[in-house]
């Protein structure tokens, strides 16, 4: 029996619109993208043109400091557009599907009778590869580099975020032969966080990995904060994450020989009709996802991924790479009058300033309001109060904001990526942008010493 | 509602960049924020935010201030009576340091609130909230009988000097209400100390036989403590002393909204406490002169010390940023209060002092805080390396 780690520092903010446990009926895709803005700092060398068909596992691009990382087409079809922004920069490249999904052929075999290079290699060329993620800074693994051990969080405490055991219900399979190819990847173990009511779920009936439980508050569900109580990075060290759906991902590749980038999201928010799972292709086009499938009643936001970290979208955008969620709530630009004297019972506060203590079990329809202006920092100890890491995180982000490498390095920016400092956004009374200064500080030090 | 807000939709482009009050922008800016919480959303980052704000926090400074505030104005008049052997009713006597109050306060907010909109204008900033607790700071902490010219000047020096130069509101590394009582301390102690200022009307009047209207602090000086009011009397508040600073009651129930909603620091009142009681007892234990032999409990109902600890000390800006730190710059206050009371003869009030030293010197505690947390982190590394 692994040991159960209890973390006190947290939040779980109580949204309305979490999904129900069920999977709605299957959205074949018409439109699906695979956008080089998912990753940060990749420059991408587009290797097809519009009009060109693909199949399933056809490199689109790749990354011009890691050529040998592709990226490549969820589905097979012909290629729709290679949407350029500003200065010509690469947005997304959009596949449209034909519904026939002829596929690259990769190798099929046991994962475990193959070398690491082996493994690497057909990680690297059928798309696989852009799952792994590192830590420090939280890009793509480079291939070249061995991590100390693969991180992964089995269950995500975000708000409203999905329930794993439910997604992979069944596909214990698929999942033990990616943990058996990610293991081939590292000298050490496959490290899997879970909470304790899950001690008896989906991982307890896989092998080759190690188990640790995880008890709290959000973000107890953050692998990043799971690898500090586990295995703390230091200078020099290196870890890689994947997330649960991307190992079923992985394993696929190597049972049936063919990439199968289908997977169950959740549709969630509190402007979503029925929130739901649904399973869809990688990457669709949320125009597909949304249709009829919100309120309408207000003007909405939509979000790839979670309240917290997600990306804003449109209805016409696309699934973020590593989203495994969509959440609609209400935007929130409105003027309330004399909104800081009101007593706001319809707004959640983690500060008893506002009477959400008086209610711990009621659910709130956030929306997008500041609740405020910006302000410089003058409140202390808020940050410390939702972060359950050895770290002094308002230190850390003065370090980044004098632009102090020395600094950020002593004051753990290894160890966080925005995800971990997302919480001490959302209670800052100053609204400062903490994830943001956080990446442009971990810009700064891979520009200085390197990635 | 719809009118109003209508209404400053159709006036915003005068003060926005370009239009004919461009100059009066942050000014606007202020009223309408006042008014309107403003329709931003999330645009980096997280997409949902807190509902609490600097405008929310500095509202719940200021309520908490309130029963120290209202306690202090009728004061004024029973302190008032005594001197002058004048009977009037607890309303009465509110009503008639209501009045002595309210220019006070309305001199402090004029000229801080003045300061600040005009500084914000120059740096083309928002106007912050910080002044809207320090406005209502400023009056609760001078003796009644200050000139209003007086009041004018510290609080222009305080927000000029104390937090403008460095930044505003955030940036400042001294209590900005604390800077204006010391300013006015050392440029014009006859009107901020001595046994006739804390009464109003008291210079200029022959007050009752056997009154002195001096405040027990200076009563101990004076080699009077047989004198002195009783500890129930200073821990309600029946003493002369500065406006809001007598009744350690009306503090206490503000220290508990500070408590309760999270925005006082519960480490830092403490820890002060727990600084002046144990620096109390130890000079109880040798005590030299008749500071030292006052049990030590004394000090933290006597002259500024509960409104201190609670409201000056706690200010998140100056005082210790790390949660460690907090306790150490409380603990440190706390010493230095009875320190300051026990070596200082010629001004017995200590807190005012100790609280301006120890926000020089909250910076250098962070340091060593932060150093210690990097050092830890580094030891660490060490040991996994060598595991």
């Amino acid at each position: 029996m692994s040991k159960v780690i209890n973390l006190k520092r947290g939040l779980n903010i109580r949204l309305k619109g979490d999904a129900e446990k069920v999977l709605g009926t299957h959205i074949a895709a018409v439109k699906v993208a695979i956008k080089p803005t998912d990753f940060p700092g990749l420059m991408p060398k587009i290797l097809v043109k519009a009009g060109q068909q693909v199949k399933a596992g056809e490199p689109l691009f790749f990354d011009k400091s890691n050529p040998e990382i592709l990226y490549t087409s969820p589905v097979s079809g012909e290629v729709l557009a290679i949407n350029r922004g500003e200065r010509r920069k690469v947005l997304e490249v959009v596949v449209k599907a034909d519904g026939k999904n002829d596929c690259v052929e990769f190798v099929k075999t046991d994962p475990l009778k193959l070398s690491r290079e082996e493994i690497k290699e057909q990680l690297k060329t059928s798309g696989m590869w852009a799952f792994l993620k590192q830590r420090p800074y939280g890009t793509v693994a480079r291939p070249e580099s061995t991590p100390l051990h693969i991180f992964i969080s089995g269950f995500d405490s975000a708000p409203l975020a999905p329930d794993y055991e439910f997604i992979l219900e069944g596909q214990t399979s698929a999942f033990q032969t990616g943990i058996n190819a990610l293991s081939k990847l590292t000298d050490g173990k496959i490290q899997v966080g879970i909470r304790p009511d899950q001690a008896n779920g989906f991982f307890s009936g896989i092998k080759n990995i190690v188990i640790n439980q995880f008890s709290g508050p959000h973000p107890a569900g953050n692998v990043g904060i799971q690898i500090h109580h586990v295995c703390p990075i230091n200078k020099g060290d290196l870890i890689w994450t994947i997330n649960p759906q991307e190992v079923l991902y992985i394993g696929r590749l190597f049972e049936t020989g063919k990439v199968d980038f289908s997977k169950i999201i959740a549709l969630t928010g509190s402007e979503v009709t029925a929130p739901k799972y649904i399973k869809v292709v990688h990457g669709i086009c949320l125009s597909e996802l949304l249709k009829k499938a919100t309120r309408q009643e207000v003007k909405e936001r939509y979000i790839s991924g979670n309240v917290l970290t997600g990306k804003r979208t449109e209805t016409d955008d696309y699934l973020g790479f590593y989203d495994q969620q969509i959440t609609v709530i209400p935007e929130g630009d409105y003027f309330e009058f004399l909104g800081w004297a009101m007593p706001r019972l319809n707004k959640f506060s983690i500060s008893r300033s506002y009477f959400s203590w008086l209610t711990p079990k009621k659910v709130y329809k956030a929306d997008s309001n500041l609740n405020g202006e910006e302000r410089a920092y003058v409140v202390t100890g808020q940050y410390e109060k939702v972060l359950p890491m050895d770290i002094l995180p308002v230190f850390l982000m003065k370090a980044i904001i004098a632009n102090d490498i020395d600094k950020m390095e002593q004051l753990g920016i290894y160890e966080v990526i925005e995800e971990d400092l997302a919480l001490c956004e959302y209670v800052c009374t100053s609204k400062i942008e903490v994830q943001r200064i956080l990446r442009d500080g971990i810009t700064v030090m891979i520009k200085e010493l390197g990635n | 509602m719809k009118s109003l807000r209508n209404y400053i939709d159709k006036k915003k482009p005068l003060f926005s960049p370009g239009g004919k009050f461009a100059k009066l922008g942050s000014t606007f800016g202020a009223i309408e924020t006042f008014l309107f919480t403003p329709n931003h959303t999330s645009q980096t980052g997280v997409h949902i935010h807190d509902a609490i704000d600097l405008k929310r926090t500095m509202t719940v400074v200021i309520l908490a201030l309130v029963p120290a505030m209202l306690f202090g104005s009728w004061n004024i008049g029973y302190q008032n009576g005594l001197a002058f052997g004048v009977e009037r009713g607890i309303i009465d006597n509110f009503i008639f340091g209501f009045l002595k109050l309210i220019p006070l306060l309305v001199v402090s907010y004029g000229v801080g609130l003045g300061i600040e909109f005009i500084a914000a204008q120059i740096r083309g900033h928002e106007v912050n909230e910080g002044y809207l607790v320090t406005g209502i700071l400023i009056p609760l902490i001078m003796p009644v009988n200050i000139p209003l010219w007086m009041l004018a000047l510290a609080v222009a020096f305080a927000v000029i000097f104390g937090k403008e130069i460095f930044g505003g509101t955030g940036y400042n590394i001294m209590n900005v209400a604390l800077l204006a009582r010391a300013f006015l301390f050392f440029a014009y102690p006859s009107q901020m100390s001595g046994d006739s200022v804390w009464i109003y009307d008291l210079p200029n009047k022959v007050p009752i036989d056997g009154f002195s209207g001096a405040t027990p602090l200076a009563q101990i000086g004076q080699g009077a403590a047989s004198k002195m009011a009783s500890f129930h009397d200073m821990f309600m508040g029946f003493i002369p002393g500065s406006i809001g600073e007598t009744s350690t009651l009306a503090v206490l129930i503000g220290a508990a909204i500070l408590i309760f909603t999270g925005i006082g620091s519960w480490k830092i009142m403490l820890s002060v406490v727990l600084g002046t009681l144990s620096m109390g007892f130890l000079c109880n234990l040798l005590p030299l002169n008749a500071y030292m032999e006052l049990p030590a409990y004394y000090h933290l109902v006597m002259g500024g010390f509960a409104f201190g600890a609670v409201f000056m000390a706690t200010d998140p800006v100056t005082a210790s940023h790390t949660e460690k730190g907090k306790w150490i710059y409380g603990f440190l206050i706390g010493v230095l209060v009875v320190l300051i009371r026990i070596f200082n003869p010629a001004y017995p009030e200590g807190m005012m002092l100790a609280i301006l030293l120890m926000n020089v010197w909250s910076p250098l505690i962070d340091y060593f805080v932060v150093e210690g947390h990097i050092k830890r982190r580094l030891k660490r590394a060490k040991v996994k390396a060598n595991a």
